[in-house]
Parts: structure tokens; sequence; C-alpha cells
């Protein structure tokens, strides 16, 4: 690595069940004007842009990357497009770190979006291919057995879960850019439906229409910006689908990731750590992701979600956003995560900000718990 | 009082009315699907045109072409039309600003319930299908979205492949057919192309038995398109006997509340009759009544 990358704009369109109001060049533009305006930047002063969504089955429409060039401000530069599934917002926001670390490019545009409302992600992911029954049942399928054997393994107390879903709609309220905004109680959560048993309707992200899109900049043009939030370190993990005693409740390629960030950011996350924004499509991924990323021993997840370490105020404060449980297109979920982490230690997150925060961590997985991304942010320069 | 006389009359009679230069121009126009308006001294555009504006000056006699759709300002639901409303079915009566105007045009509105209605929505003409001339022959406005449906239809030809080819005729065979992994001798069901290990070929077929270990499950609750079956159903990850590998069927024969983790669950095979080439010739799995694996013997299934 040759240069500093330093995230100099954010922006996040309004994230609603259903944008109908604008097309999908709409919607993107919406947050990258917005990113480009808080950078004090333009189109023409981007020299690449680096853009993720999740697969073109949840939208139908291939290829979007190309489609959308112009609108992007694309044309005569780079666009580039990830695929790593869910962890799609993160990983694009790395690539376009790298860009800039590299020394290829002085300032990127990196963005994600996701317009849930035109098509149907549960139909996307629930295939009824021949030869075999249709098991699958959208994400919520995947993940509840993954959740009972989290809870079987650890013997956790069966309110944890519904703790998070109250916590991070708690969080929430206090950002406005959170598509829902609701006040509900543990009793609430708790008297909901079973959707995917032991998953909860209340303890499901929804479905949401959004893009978010962040100026990243090199040493030279970070250094005259208000309040930088510099890249103290990134990373990307995959693992098998299919092997033979592969541990899906605490994956090895999330520990992985996590110790690259941690180790190229020189911190313990355990004690450096400020604040951070991580994957948690259904509640019990707190105190999953919790142990998986060492902020903690396995077993200890669940007793510090239902002891409010991850509330603002607490400990390690998580989803300070509301999190995906509040937000969710679902190929912009994981850069927003990137972004709010972002957002802390620039001291820009309004309502929901933690006094201080001086680093923070931004966390996406996706696929069947198998792809990672994560970066560590700083408000000190490297 | 009964002394009152009464007796039923209708008054009915066709009166016939001058429309004038300007309103009989745009109903005029209706009959061929144009919408006018007509321009106001002070640069407004009105419509419905007016011969004079509400300050009572003239109108300028400008007539400006319109596109058949505009805001809706206010409403009123109409739940039950009586007989000389213009719909027998519910209805709103509406106050529609036409695109490039300046004043609403009253008019009903068609939906299907009032919760699609919402002020400031966008709306568009319905056209009659008879014109008249007359303003009817805007039959009413409907709500309009700015969606365009998209259908895909991909046809394909679903090819398992060497590996996935044996698995499925060994179900012709009432037979479950792993694949061993030659660097870890860990046998994987369905069998793979290549081992996750070292990459070599996974092509020693073993047969593993039709009942095993259920580490863990999920009741299905929630229906979604496209969906095959019937919520709520229960599916699980069995690691059968000889495997090494979960592999996840439906779990039934069993009360929701009693499926467990570490159940011994063994196949239900569909009428030999009934077999093809499909992993559907096992129904689903059900209970042994054997006594439950002990946590530990599962727990790296997980």
């Amino acid at each position: 690595m040759s240069e500093r990358c330093a995230v100099i704009g954010i922006g996040q369109t309004e994230h609603r069940e259903s944008r109908k109001d604008v097309s999908l060049p709409g919607l993107l533009r919406e947050a990258l004007f917005r990113a480009l305006e808080d950078a004090g930047r333009t189109l023409a002063d981007m020299d690449a842009i680096v853009i993720g969504t999740a697969p073109d089955m949840f939208e139908g429409v291939m290829m979007p990357e190309l489609f959308m060039a112009d609108a992007l401000g694309a044309v005569g530069k780079p666009i580039f497009r990830v695929h790593t599934a869910g962890s799609v917002g993160g990983s694009t926001a790395v690539v376009a770190s790298h860009l800039i670390q590299h020394g290829v490019h002085e300032q990127v545009l990196t963005l994600a979006f996701e317009k849930q409302s035109e098509a149907n992600a549960m139909w996307a992911l629930s295939p009824a291919i021949p030869f075999q029954p249709q098991l699958v049942a959208g994400a919520g399928g995947y993940f509840a057995p993954l959740i009972r054997s989290y809870m079987a393994r650890h013997d956790a107390h069966p309110d944890a879960g519904p703790m998070v879903a109250v916590k991070d709609r708690e969080h929430g309220l206090l950002n406005p850019n959170a598509h829902l905004h609701l006040t509900q109680t543990l009793d609430e959560v708790k008297a909901a439906p079973m959707l995917w048993d032991p998953i909860r309707y209340s303890e499901t992200c929804p479905s949401s229409d959004g893009a978010v899109a962040m100026v990243l900049a090199n040493d030279k043009h970070a250094k005259g910006c208000k309040n930088p939030a510099w890249v103290l370190g990134t990373s990307v993990r995959t693992e098998r689908t299919f092997m033979a005693g592969r541990d899906q409740v605490n994956p090895g390629a999330g520990q992985l990731c996590a110790k690259d960030v941690y180790d190229q950011a020189g911190i313990d996350p355990r004690k450096d750590v400020d604040c951070a924004e991580i994957y948690v499509p259904f509640s019990w991924f707190e105190p999953m992701w919790l142990e998986n990323l060492g902020f903690c021993d396995p077993g200890e997840g669940w007793k510090w979600s239902m002891e409010g370490k991850t509330r603002i105020g607490g400990q390690l404060p998580l989803n300070m956003s509301g999190g995906v449980l509040c937000t969710n297109p679902i190929g912009a979920s994981g850069m927003i995560r990137f972004a709010e982490a972002a957002r802390q230690v620039r001291g820009t997150a309004a309502a929901h900000q933690v006094d201080g925060a001086k680093i923070a961590v931004g966390h996406a997985y996706g696929g069947g718990s198998q792809f990672f991304a994560m970066w560590a942010v700083g408000s000190k320069r490297p | 009082m009964s002394d009152h006389l009464a007796a039923p009359y209708t008054f009915e009679y066709t009166y016939r009315r001058s429309m004038g230069p300007v309103i009989g121009r745009f109903l005029e126009g209706l009959r061929y699907e144009i919408l006018e308006g007509v321009k106001t001294a002070d640069g407004r555009v009105l419509c419905p045109p007016q011969e004079y504006d509400e300050t009572g000056a003239p109108t300028t006699g400008e007539f400006v072409q319109l596109r058949p759709t505009g805001v809706l300002k206010s409403w009123t639901w109409v739940a039950e039309p009586r007989e000389n409303h213009p719909r027998k079915t519910p209805f709103a009566f509406a106050l529609v600003q036409i695109d490039g105007t300046d004043s609403c045009i009253t008019h009903i509105l068609d939906a299907k319930s009032p919760k699609e209605l919402e002020t400031g929505m966008r709306v568009r003409v319905r056209w009659a299908k008879e014109k008249r001339g007359t303003i009817q022959d805007i039959e009413c406005f409907e709500p309009s979205s700015p969606i365009l449906l998209g259908p895909v239809h991909l046809d394909f030809s679903v090819m398992p492949g060497v590996h996935q080819t044996a698995y499925l005729r060994g179900f012709e065979q009432g037979k479950i057919l792993g694949g061993k992994c030659k660097a870890t001798g860990k046998v994987y069901v369905p069998p793979r192309g290549a081992s996750p290990v070292d990459g070599q070929p996974m092509d020693e077929y073993v047969e593993v038995a039709d009942r095993g270990v259920l580490t863990t499950f999920t009741v299905v609750r929630i229906p979604f398109e496209g969906q095959k079956l019937t919520p709520p159903y229960c599916f699980g990850a069995i690691v059968l006997d000889g495997s090494d590998l979960p592999f996840y069927h439906l779990i039934s024969g069993v009360a929701y509340d009693e499926i467990r983790m570490g159940m011994r669950v063994k196949a239900k095979w569909k009428p030999r009759e009934e077999w093809e080439t499909s992993v559907e010739n096992i129904l689903y799995f059900e209970p042994t009544g054997e006594p439950d694996a002990p946590f530990e013997s599962y727990s790296e299934h997980l």
C-alpha cells in the first residue's frame, strides 16, 4: 500500500418499502449527489466508480452497472461491479478503498443499492429446481436452523434475540434515514408470529428500496477535508459452502476476516473499538457475530446483548443506526454498515452518534454465512 | 292527516345547451381524446376551459393542449353509490389538477378501495369507449402507476452433472449414495465433483443409511411467491449414518413441538411403484423412536 484512504463524503437515499417515485438510476443519483455534496466534490472530480448490488435476479435487471453507466457519471471512466451476495456492499467499499490505497486512483465514488420493490427476493432465493423437494424458503429458511444451533450450543436465554430487536428498533428511531421507525416492547416482539421457527416476524429485517454512496479520497485530497474517516484496515474472506465439519455458527472465514482487519489497523477489538455496525438481518446474528468477530468469547454474545452492552451508551454500541433490522436494501445493506461506521468517527451521526467515537468497525456477510467483508475506520490519520 | 292526496309525476324534457366557443371546443376535443385548457390574461391555464376567469376577466381564447394526466388534489369516497351516481360500484368524487394547468377539474375516480387513494397521487384519464362530445367522454380518472411490468420467462434444461446423476439414479433403487473424499475419508451426501479439501475428484460412491441424526431444523410458517409446499412445514439438517455432512429434507410424522435437535429420524419412502429419479422418492423423515443422540456426537455438524 502506498496511499492512505479516507471517506470524505457519505450520502443515503430515503429508504422505504417502495420508492415508486424514482427509477433505478434516479435512486442511485439521489445517494450519489448527497455524497458528492457532503464531500464538496462533483462527478467530474471522480476518477472511477465502484458499484455493488445483490444478484441480478433480485431486481431482474441484467448488469445494471452498464445500463446506468451514464447516470453514474462513468462515461469515459472505469466502472467496476462487485459480486459477493449479501456482503456485496461491504466488499464493494473494500475494492474502492484498494484503488485509492494502491495509488491507481485519487478519488473514487463507490455505491451500492437495491430496489427490492421491483422484484421478490424470497422468490429469487427459493428456486424449485427439478429432482428434489423445494426446501429453501428465503434467507430466513437458511439461517433459522443456524440460529437454533447457536442457541443450543451456548444454552442461550430465549429472550436474547428479541432484546436485540427491541434495541435496534429503538436505535432506528434516532436515525431519520432508517426505513422502519417502530416502537416495540419485548412482549410485543415475543408475541409476533414465527416465520421460520425460531425467527419471528419482529426479529426479521424489512424489505427496502434504497442506495448509499461514499466518496473515497487519497491523502492529498482528504487532507483539506473537515472530518475524514480514515480507513485503518480492510478485509474480504470467503469459505466453502459444502464442507464436512464446517462451523456455520461461528464461521472460520468471519474470524479470519476480523483478525486481518484488526492486525492491519493495529487494534485490539476488546479495547480499541468504540462502536460497530454489523450485519444483523435476524436478531440472533448480533450475539453470533459478537463472538465471531472476536468482541467477546464464544458463548458470551447472548449475555452481552441481554446486558445492554450493545446499546448506545453501553460497552460496545452496535448498530446505532438501527442496523439491517430497520433498513434492508439488500445490496446496499453492507455498505450502509460501512458508511455508518464512517459517520461515527466523522462525528456526523447526529442523534445516533456515539460520543467521542474514534475507531469504528463496519461488517457485512452474505451467502450461506460464507462471504465476509469488514473495515475499521478512525478519526485520526494513520 | 290521511286526506292528503298524492300521485306519481315525472318531469322530463331535453333542453338544448349552447356551449359557446370555449367550452364547445373543449367538449368537441374530448370526442377525439384531445384535452385542452385555455390561457387567462394573466398567463394561467384553466381546465376545464372557461370563457371568463374567476375575477370576471375574459380568457384569451388561446388554447393549450394538455396531457391526460394530473394530480389528485382532493377526494371523497362513495362507498354505496346511489341510483343516479355515475358508477354502480364504489368510487370517489375527485378534484384533479391536470398537468400544466392552474385549476382543478371535478370528476370521478375509479379505484378498488379508498386505501389506494392518497391526496397528491398521480392519476390519468380513462377515456370512454363511445364518445358523444360530453364531459362523460372522460369515463373517469384512475390512479396511474409509474410501474411497467417486466415479465421474464427463461426455459432451462437442468442437467445435474455426473455425480448428482449417480446420486439421483440411486433414488431409483431406493438407495442414498454419498461420495468419499480421498484426502479425508469423509462422505458427502450428495456426492460432489471435487473434494472441497484438495480438489481431487470424489468419484468413489458409497451407500449411506436412510436414517440418521436430525442436527437442526426450522418450521417454515411464511408463504411466498413460487412456494410448492403449503406452510407450515418443517425441514431439517440430517447427518445420515455413514455420512459426514448434513443433508436437508422434510421432517414429518411428528408434532412440530416434539421435533428436537438430536432426534433420530428415518426416511419415509413413497410406495415403490411411484418412485421416480428424484430425492422426492423420500416423502419426509420421521422419528425412529430410538434414544436421542447426545449433543457432542453431532455438534461439529452445526
